[in-house]
């Protein structure tokens, strides 16, 4: 047994990109402590550049991703449900400190952060079924629309809900099949890095979900600006800085989730509302003859 | 000899047929086996139906108004196998028509007059002394018109028959059973023997695309014909619903355009049945004119396979000009 | 090769509309005098000066946004949407009652050829009206939940390629969910869009419901940036779509924008090759290629280009070129002086880069603003013809080996808005089109288009789409869309 005096072993809070966690390029980190001010961990502070390697690293992904099949897309993801339960105790501590919750609040974050990710991989293989179909047009031709995937999303977190908000904001990215560059909450990374651990533990490949620890009013602009970069969700964005977030992205005709006026209620039921902002819709066109 | 051929097999081909039967470079070993002649015709590029169809449907919309419109119907005229294939004909019948074959109208002696007069084989004789030397061509169907069952004796007997009573362009049907259950190289060689049996007499190919169904299979049906030396090929028989339709007037003229390409030798075209009206007339013309061009608007290259077409572009004719609009009693019932 | 068959000059009778010798705008459901400049709109076949119309000013544009929301509050947005639909019905049968006037009044303004304004323009226009005229009373099947809700007023702006096409595919789906619209015709092709006005006050649609305000730049500025629009749609380029993009930052505007494109059009060399060299002919010179998505890339595997370019220069040949009112005219005149000298000055590029430039001979009309069907060979993905949008009669052929340089080469583009491929082959036309980063893909056939057909762009070709139930969506807000 080990006793109460025994000094525990600290983990090292990183960043996860391209399924590895590098520290920042910069060498930079940043200060985080709980809700009352106390120390709980160095954070690094991602840079412009991690923010490019990030990019790389979900564009390199992007073809196998939203190339496998929507099914197996879902076992993925719900593999990821799977592990996050395994870590159960330790997101409840990490949401409590962070967001400064008693243990049952977090504790149902965390349930419902879980509950959502499963709820999400459920999605997978419906959307077609929801958002395409037939379209009988006037003409000898079968006429049809399936979703696809936007391409690499970059997410800014919700600065407040560290886990549930990040679950929320992410997963709708992953189960329409797109890639994602995600900044977290600046001041409740924690949550976010153990939730990279859990999906380098799970089957995500890596390079589909890229988790930044920063400043998202920092890296916002690198990644709105980022050519290579199709969609942005601005949720997390400082609020005075989301205009210019939309303005830079309108460069590349970014699709841009535009922020809530103040963090919603990330318990409430979220539609298809998260989904069709980062899903296009293709139509094809053939002659139907002898 | 060619003789000790046929002594022994009435049916088989006689040695200049296998000199014939060669196709022209850059086809020569395209029939040297059936699987070599089926890999060659299925690798003829398909044919999207939907897309054939649109483009007729287009070409179907141009507009042909006066001058243009005077010209089209006088070509049209001179482009006439005027046809009777009843079992009801009679000698009377065909002289009827072969009066109105030299002078579609009486009263206008610059009506031209139409290319042949079409009958069946044993009226063949009738047709020829009716239209003398008019200039007049006499065609007939033979192989076991319209449906092409007998054996090949009997066609080429009917063939030879037609010929010898004065037929000078001979309209075969091509053996569809065989063709739909993938026996080309049959289909082949039994034109190959028909076109040996006509001599002479110019030989038009009836594929009889109705029952050809896809627009795939005529345009491989057009190749073999073609391949085998048929001098025109040819829609339909008129017996067949449908008949000559636009796409497939379409398809077969890409197959005369595709095959002067790459051989130097230039195949007409005659859609034959369904044919009625001025109307459908011109859309055929415009058809040739933006498919093939001006090569194939005339008669040595391409005819109208037709009984009631005549009497439609006469009528039209004279609205042309007297200015006014004709009516039924005007031109002359055969 | 000149013809034995000549065709005999076969134009459509223009007697049958009835153009003013100036136009207002159409605002509150009257034809009122604009405060700003008028201005000329031309038939670009023969530069005649066809009318003058309003260039509608910030104070027009707020007027006409004023009777907008009036109309929504008033009459529109409280209306059964049974009725909604009703006047959308009217429309749709309006338009085909007037459809060779309007098909004539299209040709002269645009400078498109008869055939085509009057065997798809017009007929889809009145589609368009009919297929959402239908949705109004079914909103909730929409997909947005079981109260959808209009959004408001909104403001379009449409270009010049399609005049009532473009107006029929914004204006009946936002009436039909509910809004009232501010609409800004092209500045050099207004005309449908006025005589539209006069269908909407045949069809008794209540004041302030359409509102048509024209002008240039400065007039679909206002529209865009009034204070009090709820909802922008925009078709045109896409320097202008990032601009409004920009502009619309940061408000509550939901926005959509269809964009250029510079679409590849793929043949294999098991295609069915003569349909595909029509498709090729449509997919470029229909519309004189003034088509967001037109086949402007011609990728062609390497093993039959020869064969191909032979067919497709054949093809061309046949094409006529000329007055835009005769029947029997295939490609009409270009829409401005301006255009034209887009389209000469990148094809001098093309050349200059080392293209190899073909066209048909011909004569040209004297007057008029005229661009002869042009094949670019030697085309490498590096020339700016190969990458930039022209927006003309111009087709760059390149080549492929194998289907992955195909979709690697067809998705080498900015612009993602449609793509064309032809083969024989089902199952590989099922791959090639799951890999294009394409909003329409038209498998051996190309540009179709249909009410019920969903149409719109991916990447920098815009976002949003037009048509079906996805195009309602763009103008409805609910519990699952935002």
């Amino acid at each position: 047994m080990i006793g109460n005096d025994r000094l525990a072993v600290r983990k090292t809070y990183k960043l996860y990109v391209n399924g590895a966690f590098p520290r920042s390029e910069s060498g930079r980190t940043y200060e985080v402590t709980d809700a009352k001010g106390h120390f709980l961990a160095n954070a690094a502070e991602a840079s412009r550049k991690d923010a490019r390697d990030a990019v790389v690293a979900a564009r390199g992904a992007f073809a196998k991703w939203s190339g496998a099949t929507a099914y197996n897309r879902g076992q993925v993801l719900y593999r990821v449900a799977e592990v996050m339960e395994g870590r159960h105790v330790q997101f409840c501590e990490e949401v409590a400190a962070g967001e400064g919750l008693s243990a049952s609040k977090a504790r149902a974050a965390v349930d419902a952060a879980i509950d959502r990710w499963v709820w999400y991989a459920g999605w997978t293989d419906k959307l077609a079924a929801v958002l395409g179909g037939a379209n009988p047009v006037a003409g000898p031709y079968f006429d049809f629309s399936t979703p696809e995937p936007t391409g690499v999303v970059a997410v800014l977190a919700p600065q407040q809900s560290s886990l549930l908000g990040l679950v929320s904001v992410l997963a709708p990215v992953l189960a329409t099949g797109n890639t994602a560059v995600v900044v977290t909450s600046k001041e409740r990374p924690l949550p976010a890095v153990t939730l990279g651990e859990v999906l380098a533990t799970s089957d995500v490949p890596g390079g589909v979900v890229n988790l930044l620890t920063g400043d998202a009013g920092e890296l916002g602009t690198w990644l709105a600006e980022h050519a290579d970069v199709d969609a942005i969700d601005l949720t997390g964005a400082p609020s005075h800085r989301a205009m210019e977030f939309e303005r830079e992205a309108a460069g590349t005709i970014k699709r841009v989730l535009r922020p809530p006026v103040t963090e919603p209620d990330w318990t409430a039921d979220p539609g298809l509302a998260r989904m069709t902002p980062f899903l296009e819709t293709k139509t094809v066109w053939h002659p139907i003859g002898l | 000899m060619a003789g000790m051929t046929h002594v022994l097999d009435p049916d088989a081909l006689s040695d200049d047929a296998r000199a014939l039967s060669v196709p022209l470079p850059p086809y020569r070993d395209v029939t040297r086996s059936d699987s070599a002649f089926r890999a060659f015709l299925h690798g003829l590029p398909g044919v999207d139906q939907v897309g054939a169809e649109a483009r007729v449907a287009q070409l179907g919309s141009r507009s042909i108004k006066t001058t243009s419109k005077a010209w089209a119907i006088d070509t049209a005229i001179s482009m006439v196998d005027l046809t009777t294939l009843e079992g009801a004909d009679t000698p009377g019948k065909v002289r009827s028509l072969a009066a109105k074959a030299k002078s579609p109208d009486p009263t206008d002696p610059t009506c031209p007059r139409v290319a042949a007069v079409c009958v069946y084989g044993d009226l063949a004789g009738v047709a020829r002394e009716a239209l003398g030397d008019s200039g007049v061509h006499v065609a007939a169907v033979a192989t076991a018109f319209p449906s092409g069952r007998a054996s090949r004796a009997v066609k080429l007997a009917d063939v030879r028959d037609a010929v010898q009573n004065g037929a000078d362009e001979i309209d075969m049907v091509i053996d569809r059973g065989a063709f739909l259950s993938g026996r080309y190289l049959e289909v082949y060689e039994e034109i190959v023997a028909v076109k040996e049996a006509c001599g002479d007499a110019h030989l038009k190919v009836i594929l009889e695309t109705g029952e050809l169904v896809t627009l795939d299979n005529v345009r491989r049906a057009s190749w073999i014909a073609m391949l085998a030396g048929g001098d025109f090929i040819k829609t339909s028989t008129g017996k067949v619903s449908p008949a000559a339709t636009l796409p497939v007037g379409l398809v077969m003229l890409e197959a005369v355009r595709d095959f002067r390409a790459a051989t130097g030798r230039q195949i007409g075209f005659k859609p034959a049945g369904g044919i009625r009206t001025t109307k459908d007339a011109i859309k055929h013309l415009v058809l040739i004119n933006e498919t093939v061009g001006p090569d194939w608007l005339h008669a040595d290259w391409f005819r109208f396979g037709a009984s009631s077409l005549l009497n439609d572009l006469l009528l039209q004719r004279q609205k042309l000009r007297t200015g006014h609009y004709s009516g039924p009693d005007y031109v002359s019932v055969d | 090769m000149t013809s034995l068959f000549e065709y005999a000059p076969a134009p459509e009778s223009r007697s049958i509309v009835t153009i003013a010798p100036s136009y207002g705008l159409f605002i509150d459901g009257e034809f009122v005098d604009g405060t700003g400049e008028s201005f000329p709109t031309i038939n670009p076949a023969t530069e005649e000066v066809l009318t003058e119309v309003s260039a509608g000013s910030e104070a027009d544009v707020d007027r006409a946004v004023r009777a907008a929301r009036r109309a929504f509050e008033k009459t529109w947005g409280p209306m059964r949407p049974a009725d909604r639909g009703k006047y959308l019905f009217r429309i749709a049968r309006l338009l085909q009652e007037r459809a060779r006037e309007f098909a004539v009044l299209e040709s002269l303004d645009n400078g498109k050829p008869i055939r085509e304004s009057r065997d798809v323009d017009v007929p889809l226009a009145a589609a368009h009206f009919f297929y959402y005229a239908g949705w109004a009373d079914k909103l909730e099947h929409v997909g947005l939940g079981t109260q959808p809700r209009p959004l408001g007023v909104a403001g379009q702006v449409i270009p010049w390629n399609f005049p009532l096409m473009m107006l029929a595919w914004k204006v009946a789906p936002a009436l039909a969910a509910g809004n009232t619209v501010v609409l800004k015709p092209a500045e050099t092709t207004p005309l449908t869009a006025l005589l539209f006005a006069e269908i909407c006050r045949q069809a008794d649609l209540p004041a302030g419901v359409v509102n048509i305000v024209t002008g240039a730049g400065d007039t679909g500025r206002a529209v865009v940036e009034h204070a009090d629009v709820d909802k922008v749609a925009f078709t045109g380029s896409t320097d202008v779509g990032r601009s409004i993009a920009r502009a619309v930052a940061g408000t509550r505007k939901k926005l959509t924008l269809e964009l250029g494109g510079k679409a590849a059009n793929i043949v294999f060399d098991d295609a069915p090759i003569d349909q595909a060299v029509e498709g090729i002919v449509q997919g470029i010179f229909f519309n004189q290629g003034h088509v967001c998505c037109a086949g402007s890339r011609l990728l062609v595997q390497e093993s039959i280009h020869d064969e191909v370019v032979a067919s497709l220069q054949r093809r061309i040949g046949t094409l006529r070129v000329g007055d835009p009112l005769d029947k029997n005219t295939d490609i009409g005149a270009i829409n401005s002086r301006e255009q034209l000298e887009r389209i000469r000055e990148l094809s001098d590029i093309g050349e200059a880069e080392g293209a190899q430039r073909w066209q048909p001979a011909g004569e040209l009309p004297e007057r008029g603003f005229w661009f002869p069907p042009t094949v670019f060979t030697d085309v490498s993905s590096a020339h700016r013809i190969a990458r930039d949008e022209v927006f003309g009669p111009v087709l760059s052929v390149l080549t492929f080996r194998t289907p992955d340089e195909a979709v690697a080469k067809a998705n080498n583009s900015t612009y993602g808005l449609s793509a064309g491929i032809w083969s024989e082959k089902g199952s590989r036309i099922l791959k090639i089109a799951s890999h294009l980063r394409a909003g329409v893909v038209w498998a051996n056939t190309f540009n179709k288009f249909d009410p019920t057909s969903p149409f719109g762009g991916y990447k920098q070709s815009g976002y949003g789409r037009e048509g079906g139930r996805h195009g309602l969506a763009a103008y409805l807000t609910g519990a699952d869309s935002k």
